[in-house]
């Protein structure tokens, strides 16, 4: 009885206070290649799999981001020719669930529970809502993404393209390609969209 | 006693500050967090301790809520780290002493302690060995960093099975692991020495290269490498700062000569390996085979960028 009241005490205590929160030569690729191999032999095929790299990672890898503007080029065309737009043409979501989507960091590591929840985790890496303190600074601030832009239909179409697929904008861009690689499905997109451009999100507030 | 008691409040706070900031954080997995807090609640209550722990939790919510607000919150955490940060009350220190039983207890088929271990300086030299790990050994014509060093003299001095000391290379509750204790043992025993990352031996070179090409290497489900929060200074993911390893430098050195270290949120000492398991995890990457030559390899990369770094583990950490 004492432990669950103890619990119950921990479990409140934690959702009421969420915000706590060189110089010599590069080696030859065919060798780090040869070593990431023996690295995660271990690892079931379809995990071993994942860590192939498709073009544009190989020539991100070789640059170490910093490609030249032709090779830029030829990473975004690529990139943007995987874009997927709504079907139904409607980029908004519910900001609601799109701050989950953003505020979820689980989804694609070993240790997640099989069918578990996956989110974009934006706030890893980005601040969103203002009133939010634990948020990274990896990438750009967000804060006021949509009324800065004057909630510009264009706009939207530009940022769902950046979260579906973020080096049809920027070659070696950081950011996951969520779309593109499938890890946030459309309505997810749609949700973490309704999130950064609804007049009502706190982002814009 | 009132000492014992302040240092497992202290403990305890620490620990739902730590709980906290790793539910913020969503990079933790939430079962071993609450495992974590389920252990927590069982020793408080074990010292039937509830007007403390009552006090405990007011304290723990009035310092999250004033201090997360203010720019003062990592320093706060940085005076609770310095409080706990010494020996009587780091219990990273338990492992070590738990290292110091094992490296000179005979086992084995051989019946022979680790005692006449090379760990590059001589047979049983200790003192500053760590520090200049990972590093060739001639003997296995391998460069090795501690714990394939570690498995290397199990097998061959004591002619033990290690297949029961690496299926406890993790330590979890009820789940004590010998490499976790004789890493705390034989680092402690490189405190005050400077990290000396070895290339002289061209394996030791090519190793530490290869290290290199891993760390920018983009892969996976989220394009991520060593590199994406690695790669600049001044980034952090959430509020948990992140050390900058693309260059040489105080921060590379800072962390690398403050592993192994008691992890608070864990409850456990944890070493390099683990360390690095934890970041391919977050990575989206499958997890690493332990104890394997990429996992040297990126040790060697990283040593590098710390190199001169002073080493004083075992450190207490988040």
């Amino acid at each position: 009885m004492k432990r669950i009241f103890f619990l119950t005490a921990c479990a409140t205590i934690l959702s009421a206070s969420g915000a706590f929160a060189q110089t010599a030569p590069p080696a030859d690729s065919a060798k780090v290649e040869a070593m990431i191999k023996a690295t995660f032999s271990k690892a079931p095929p379809e995990w071993q799999a994942r860590i192939e790299l498709d073009e544009t990672q190989r020539l991100c890898t070789d640059r170490r981001n910093q490609v030249s503007a032709a090779e830029a080029d030829a990473i975004q065309k690529r990139e943007t020719a995987s874009v997927v737009f709504p079907a139904d043409g409607n980029f908004l979501g519910d900001w609601k669930k799109g701050y989950l989507v953003a505020n979820v960091g689980t989804g694609g590591q070993f240790s997640d529970v099989p069918n578990g929840p996956v989110g974009g985790n934006c706030f890893a890496c980005h601040q969103l809502d203002p009133k939010e303190l634990s948020y990274g600074t990896i990438g750009p601030s967000l804060t006021a993404y949509g009324k800065d832009r004057k909630y510009d239909p264009q706009a939207m179409k530009d940022a769902w393209a950046k979260i579906y697929n973020s080096q049809s904008a920027f070659a070696c861009s950081n950011m996951p390609r969520f779309g593109a690689k499938k890890f946030l499905t459309e309505a997810q997109i749609k949700d973490v969209m309704a999130y950064l451009f609804d007049k009502e999100s706190p982002v814009n507030k | 006693m009132i000492a014992h008691v302040e240092h497992i409040l202290i403990y305890i706070f620490l620990n739902v500050k730590s709980l906290l900031q790793n539910f913020a954080e969503n990079g933790m997995a939430v079962e071993e967090a609450g495992g974590d807090m389920i252990e927590l609640t069982k020793k408080m209550c074990r010292r039937g301790g509830f007007a403390a722990f009552a006090a405990l939790i007011s304290l723990a919510i009035g310092s999250t809520a004033s201090h997360a607000q203010t720019p003062d919150a990592e320093k706060e955490i940085e005076r609770y780290r310095e409080m706990i940060s010494d020996p009587m009350s780091n219990p990273g220190f338990l492992a070590v002493d738990r290292g110091q039983v094992l490296w000179s207890e005979k086992r084995g088929a051989k019946n022979v302690s680790l005692e006449t271990c090379d760990l590059g300086l001589g047979a049983g030299k200790l003192e500053g060995a760590y520090a200049k790990m990972p590093r060739y050994f001639a003997d296995s014509d391998k460069v090795m960093e501690i714990e394939q060093r570690l498995l290397w003299c199990m097998e061959k001095i004591q002619g033990l099975d290690t297949k029961d000391v690496i299926a406890r290379r993790f330590s979890a509750p009820g789940r004590d692991s010998d490499m976790e204790d004789l890493v705390a043992f034989i680092a402690n025993k490189s405190t005050g020495f400077k990290i000396e990352p070895q290339t002289s031996h061209p394996k030791e070179a090519e190793l530490t290269a290869i290290g290199e090409g891993m760390f920018y290497r983009r892969a996976g489900v989220m394009d991520f490498a060593c590199a994406t929060c690695h790669g600049e200074p001044g980034k952090r993911i959430r509020l948990q700062g992140l050390p900058d390893f693309s260059k040489p430098g105080k921060q590379a050195q800072e962390t690398m000569g403050s592993w192994p270290t008691y992890r608070v949120s864990q409850s456990a000492l944890r070493t390099m390996q683990h360390r690095l398991w934890d970041c391919f995890r977050q990575q989206r990457w499958p997890a690493p085979d332990y104890a394997s030559d990429g996992i040297t390899a990126l040790v060697m990369f990283l040593n590098k960028q710390a190199a001169g770094g002073e080493i004083t583990v075992p450190s207490i950490k988040r």
